[in-house]
C-alpha cells in the first residue's frame, strides 16, 4: 500500500458549509461536505463519485483555495506532508496543482483560447516556450491551428473539453484535479480523455477525478470514493468495485448491482439534503441497526478499505 | 485584431443613415407639431413688440403658414428643412444655422473635455472600487457616486459657484456675454478660465454613473467561473483584474460612455445656465423661453444628430469589436 | 450542474438582516410621507414679512428667509411635496409604458424592431430638451411636467426589460418550452414575467430619482411650472440672483433637502432590490 511513501495529497475530516442569505434575507447555514477524508499518492488516480450538484466540486475549490468568502471550512489538507494553508495553496495552484474545469464558462469569453491555455506569463520568453507547448498539446488533441485564434463561444462541446484539458497540461503539475472532465464528449473523446488521464498517472502524477459517471470512474481510477449526501461512505479499490460482493457499504452494493452493462450516470436517487443526526443512508439501508438512526458512523479502516458503517465497526473490533 | 468587412460596414452605415434620416424627419415633424399645439403664436413671437405693416404680417403668416392646415404646415416645414434652411433666429437675428454652428462649437469643447475627464476618472474609480469590493475605498467611492447620482447637475454647479466664485473669489460670478450677442472676442485664457468650473461640474456628474457601472460589471466578472478558474491557475489578483476583468468590462464601459451623449447634452444645458457659459445650452433655454421657434427646432435637430452619433459609435463598438457579435453575422 | 439552489431548501430564520432591511424601508417611507403630508398642509401663499427679509438661518427660520421675508424651510417642504407628487406620477407612468413595450417587443421580430425604433427615437433627443418641448406643448402646470418627465424616462427601463426578456427568450428552458409547443404568451406569462417582475418594481423606484431631478432641472430653467409655484427648481433659479450677495442659504438648503429626498427613495429602491435578490446580500 506504499505506506512509507509520503502521500501527495491528504484530506482529513474536511467539512465545508456556507452561510447564505436566501429569499427575504433569511440567514441559512448549509453543510455541503461533511467529514471528508481521502488521500492520493503519486501516480495514482482517485475518483470521487457522487451525484451531480452534490457539491463535490467544492473539494476541488477548497484544495485550490478558491472557496467563496461565506464558506466555513474545518479539517485539514496536506500536500506532500505539508499543511496546505491559504498561502501555500496560492503558491502551488497553477504550478503543482492544476484544475481541469467543468465547462467552457471557465474560459474568458473575450480571450483567444490559445492565450488562455498559455496563461499568465512573466515575460516574452516564457510566453514563447509555453506557446510551443500549447501548440503541441492542441495538436495531440486534434485541434488544428485555426483553433488557436478561436474564442470560447466558437468551440464545439468536444473541442471545448479538449481545450480545458490542455489548459492544465501546458504547465507541469504533480497533482491534477479533473472536475467532471467527460460530460458532453462523444465516446471516442471520452476514451481519449480517460487514456490521457491514465497517461498522467504513468508520468507519476496524481489525479483527483471528480465525476458523477460511474463508468468513467471505473475505467480510469485506481481507487474510488463514494460521496453520498456530503459524506464519503466508502473508499475501495477499483478491482473490488467490479464485483458487488467485494464492496462493503450497502449503498455501494446497490450501486453496482444496478449498473447496466454500458454506462450508468450517478444522477438520480433521493439523498437527504439536511444533515441528519444518524447515518445518511439510514432511510434506504437494508442492514441498518437501531443505533444508525441517532448516531453517525465514522469512516474507519476495515481490511484496507475505508468504510463508514456500524456493521463493520463491530467486525473490526472483533478482529 | 479587428477585422472589418467593408461590404458589411457599408451596409451597416447605409442602414444607419436611412435610420437617421427617418428619425430626423419624425423628430422634426413631432417637435414642429408640439410647438404648433402649444399656446405660442409664432408670428407674434417673431414680431415681438415691433410694429409692422399688414403686408409684412401677411408674408410672416405665409412663412409660418398660420393659414394652412397642420398637415400642410408640417409638410411645408419639412420641405424648408430639406432645402437646407432652418430659418432665421428671432433672438439673434441671424440664420439659425449660423447661431447653432457658433454656439455648438463653443459647447463642444466643454462637452468633450468633461466627457474625457469623466470617462477616464469614472472607469478608473470603478475598477478600483470593484476590485476592492467591500473595502473602505470601495465604500468611499460608492458613497461619492451614490450622493452624486442623487444630486441635480445644476445644484452641483450652484454649490461650486458659491464656494469658488462667491466665497473664495477665484472665478467671477457673471462670466457671460449678454444673450443675443455673438461672442467672438475672447482670448484663449479667458476662454479656458471660464471653462474650468463648468467642465468640472459636468464631469463630476458623468463620473458617478460610469463608476457605478464599471464597478458592477467588474464585480460580476469577479463572480464568473472564468475569474475563479484564473485564480485556480495561480494568476495574480491584479493580473486577473487586468487580463480578464478590464478585458471584459472595457467595451461595455466605452459603449456606456458613448451612450451618455444624451445626458451630456442635457447636463450642458443646465451647466451653461448656471455659469452663464455662452453655448448651445443657453441658446436652447433662451429659445424656449422667448419662443424663438426656428432656433428651438434647429437645436432639437442638431442635438438629435449629436446623440445619434454617440449611439452609432456605441453600436459599432458592439458590432465590430466584440468577437461574439462580430462573427455571429459572418455568413 | 450546480444550479440547484440547495441553500433555498430550508429557511432557518435569523431575522437580523431582514429585520434591518424592512425597518430601513419603513422608516424611510415614513419620513417621505411626513414631508409629503406636511407639504400639502402648507398654504401656497406663505406670509411675507419684509422686516425679516434675507435673513440667514436661525432657530426661528431654519433655512433662513428670502427676499420677501418668506420662511425658506416652509417653502422647501412645500416644494419637496410637489416634487414627490410629480416624481411618483412620472415614474409609475413611465414604468407602465416600459413594461408594455418590453412585452410587445418580445412578441415578434417586427414589433421588436418597432420598439427598438421607438427607443431610438426617444433616446435620440436629450431628456431635458424633450421635457422642455412637451411642457411647452402642454402649457404650464404639474400635469404637463408629469407627462413630460414620464415620456422621457421609460426608455432605460424598457431597454433593460427588453434585453432581459430577450436573454430569457434565448435561454435553454424557454427554447425547451418552445419545443414542447408552448405559446409565446404562455412563455411570457410563466417564464418571463415572474423573472422580471421584481425588476419592474425596482425599476419604478429607480426611475424616481431621475424623474425628480429632471423635474427640478426643467423648472430651474424656467419651464413647466409658472414662477409663483413653489417648486424646488424655481426656488433655486430665484436664488441665483442673490448668490453674489452671499445669500448662500437660498440655494444650499433647498438643494440639500432635494438631495436627501432623492437619496431616501434610492435607499428604499436598493433595500427592496436586496429583498428580492438575496445574492447581493451575500457579499
Amino acid at each position: 500500500m506504499g505506506d512509507f511513501m509520503e502521500k501527495l495529497l491528504e484530506v482529513n475530516n474536511l467539512s465545508i458549509s456556507f452561510t447564505q442569505y436566501v429569499q427575504g434575507l433569511n440567514r441559512h447555514e448549509s453543510k455541503v461536505i461533511s467529514d471528508l477524508t481521502i488521500d492520493i499518492g503519486e501516480g495514482e488516480i482517485v475518483a470521487i463519485l457522487g451525484s451531480s450538484g452534490s457539491g463535490k466540486s467544492l473539494l476541488a475549490h477548497s484544495i485550490l483555495g478558491i472557496l467563496p468568502y461565506n464558506s466555513n471550512v474545518t479539517g485539514e489538507i496536506k500536500y506532500e506532508g505539508q499543511v496546505l494553508d491559504q498561502k501555500l495553496k496560492e503558491d502551488l495552484r497553477g504550478d503543482e496543482i492544476c484544475l481541469i474545469p467543468q465547462s467552457v464558462n471557465f474560459l474568458d469569453p473575450l480571450m483567444k483560447v490559445s492565450e488562455q491555455a498559455i496563461g499568465e506569463c512573466k515575460n516574452e520568453k516564457e510566453h514563447d516556450e509555453k506557446k510551443l507547448r500549447q501548440r503541441e498539446i492542441f495538436s495531440k488533441y486534434g485541434l488544428d491551428e485555426s483553433v488557436d485564434d478561436m474564442y470560447p463561444f466558437e468551440l464545439s462541446g468536444g473541442m471545448a473539453r479538449k481545450v480545458l484539458l490542455s489548459t492544465a497540461l501546458v504547465g507541469d503539475p504533480k497533482l491534477l484535479i479533473a472536475d467532471e472532465p467527460t460530460p458532453g464528449l462523444d465516446s471516442q473523446s471520452v476514451k481519449e480523455t480517460i487514456e490521457d488521464i491514465k497517461n498522467l498517472r504513468e508520468n507519476g502524477k496524481g489525479v483527483l477525478l471528480i465525476t458523477h459517471e460511474i463508468d468513467v470512474a471505473l475505467r480510469t481510477a485506481d481507487r474510488i470514493a463514494i460521496f453520498y449526501s456530503g459524506y464519503v461512505i466508502e473508499i475501495n479499490t477499483v478491482e473490488n468495485f467490479k464485483n458487488a460482493d467485494n464492496v462493503l457499504h450497502p449503498y455501494s452494493k446497490a450501486l453496482i448491482n444496478s449498473l447496466p452493462k454500458n454506462g450508468f450516470n450517478l444522477t438520480e436517487g433521493v439523498q437527504p439534503l439536511e444533515d441528519l443526526p444518524g447515518c445518511p443512508y439510514y432511510e434506504n439501508c437494508p442492514i441498518r441497526l437501531d443505533k444508525c438512526e441517532k448516531t453517525k458512523p465514522n469512516l474507519i479502516e476495515h481490511e484496507g478499505v475505508m468504510i463508514r458503517c456500524f456493521n463493520f465497526e463491530g467486525a473490526n473490533n472483533g478482529a | 485584431m479587428i477585422k472589418i468587412n467593408n461590404k458589411k460596414l457599408a451596409k451597416f452605415l447605409g442602414l444607419k443613415a436611412i435610420r437617421l434620416l427617418i428619425l430626423l424627419i419624425v423628430i422634426a415633424a413631432i417637435s414642429f407639431i408640439m410647438i404648433q399645439l402649444s399656446p405660442i403664436d409664432p408670428v407674434k413671437a417673431y414680431l415681438g413688440q415691433r410694429i409692422v405693416s399688414q403686408e409684412q404680417l401677411a408674408i410672416m403668416g405665409n412663412y409660418w403658414g398660420t393659414n394652412l392646415s397642420l398637415g400642410e404646415r408640417v409638410m411645408g416645414w419639412l420641405s424648408t428643412l430639406a432645402s437646407g434652411s432652418m430659418g432665421f433666429s428671432l433672438i439673434y437675428r441671424v440664420p439659425v444655422t449660423e447661431v447653432i454652428v457658433q454656439k455648438f462649437t463653443s459647447s463642444l469643447t466643454l462637452m468633450v473635455v468633461s466627457w474625457i475627464i469623466s470617462g477616464v476618472v469614472g472607469f478608473g474609480l470603478g475598477v478600483i472600487a470593484g476590485a476592492k469590493e467591500g473595502s473602505w475605498i470601495d465604500k468611499a467611492i460608492k458613497t461619492y457616486c451614490y450622493i452624486l447620482q442623487s444630486t441635480p447637475t445644476f445644484w452641483i454647479g450652484l454649490v461650486l459657484l458659491m464656494v469658488f466664485s462667491v466665497y473664495l473669489g477665484w472665478f467671477p460670478i457673471g462670466l457671460s456675454v449678454p444673450i443675443g450677442q455673438l461672442s467672438d472676442s475672447v482670448t484663449f485664457w479667458q476662454w479656458l478660465y471660464r471653462l474650468i468650473l463648468p467642465a468640472i461640474t459636468l464631469s463630476i456628474v458623468g463620473i458617478a454613473s460610469l463608476t457605478m457601472y464599471t464597478r458592477d460589471k467588474l464585480i460580476s466578472v469577479k463572480k464568473s467561473d472564468y475569474f475563479l478558474f484564473a485564480q485556480a491557475r495561480g494568476e495574480s489578483f491584479w493580473g486577473i483584474i487586468k487580463n480578464h476583468g478590464i478585458r471584459n468590462i472595457l467595451l461595455p464601459a466605452i459603449t456606456i460612455q458613448f451612450l451618455s451623449f444624451n445626458e451630456l447634452f442635457g447636463g450642458t444645458i443646465l451647466v451653461e445656465q448656471v455659469f452663464a457659459y455662452p453655448g448651445i445650452g443657453q441658446a436652447t433655454v433662451a429659445a424656449g423661453l422667448r419662443s424663438d421657434v426656428p432656433l428651438l427646432l434647429g437645436i432639437v435637430i442638431v442635438s438629435t444628430i449629436f446623440v445619434f452619433v454617440g449611439n452609432l459609435i456605441a453600436d459599432m463598438i458592439y458590432e465590430y469589436v466584440d468577437p461574439r457579435l462580430r462573427s455571429d453575422e459572418d455568413e | 450542474m450546480n444550479k440547484t439552489p440547495w441553500y433555498n431548501k430550508g429557511l432557518f430564520s435569523s431575522l437580523n438582516l431582514r429585520q434591518k432591511t424592512l425597518l430601513t424601508i419603513a422608516l424611510t417611507a415614513l419620513v417621505l410621507l411626513v414631508i409629503f403630508i406636511s407639504g400639502t398642509m402648507i398654504n401656497v401663499n406663505l406670509p411675507t414679512d419684509f422686516a425679516t427679509r434675507m435673513k440667514p438661518p436661525s432657530f426661528e427660520h431654519l433655512f433662513g428667509t428670502d427676499w420677501m421675508g418668506r420662511d425658506m424651510f416652509l417653502r422647501t417642504i412645500k416644494g419637496l411635496s410637489l416634487s414627490i407628487v410629480i416624481g411618483i406620477g412620472a415614474s409609475v407612468i413611465s414604468s407602465i409604458i416600459a413594461t408594455i413595450l418590453a412585452f410587445v417587443a418580445s412578441m415578434n421580430k417586427y414589433l421588436d424592431s418597432f420598439v427598438s425604433w421607438l427607443i431610438d427615437l426617444f433616446a435620440s433627443i436629450p431628456h431635458i430638451l424633450l421635457i422642455m418641448m412637451i411642457s411647452i406643448a402642454l402649457g404650464k402646470g404639474a400635469f404637463g411636467v408629469i407627462i413630460a418627465v414620464a415620456f422621457s424616462h421609460w426608455v432605460n427601463l424598457t431597454r433593460v426589460l427588453r434585453a432581459e426578456v430577450l436573454q430569457i427568450n434565448t435561454s435553454e428552458f424557454v427554447a425547451l418550452s418552445g419545443k414542447f409547443g408552448k405559446s409565446k404568451l404562455w412563455i411570457a406569462k410563466e417564464h418571463i414575467l415572474p423573472l422580471v417582475l421584481s425588476q419592474i418594481f425596482v425599476g419604478t423606484l429607480l426611475v424616481f430619482p431621475h424623474a425628480i431631478m429632471h423635474e427640478s432641472s426643467v423648472t430651474f430653467l424656467g419651464f413647466g411650472l409658472s414662477p409663483h409655484e413653489p417648486a424646488i427648481g424655481i426656488i433655486l433659479a430665484e436664488s441665483m440672483s442673490y448668490l453674489a450677495m452671499g445669500a448662500w442659504w437660498l440655494a444650499f438648503f433647498p438643494g440639500i433637502a432635494l438631495l436627501i429626498v432623492v437619496l431616501l427613495f434610492d435607499i428604499i429602491g436598493d433595500n427592496l432590490k436586496r429583498l428580492f435578490d438575496p445574492s447581493q446580500a451575500n457579499n
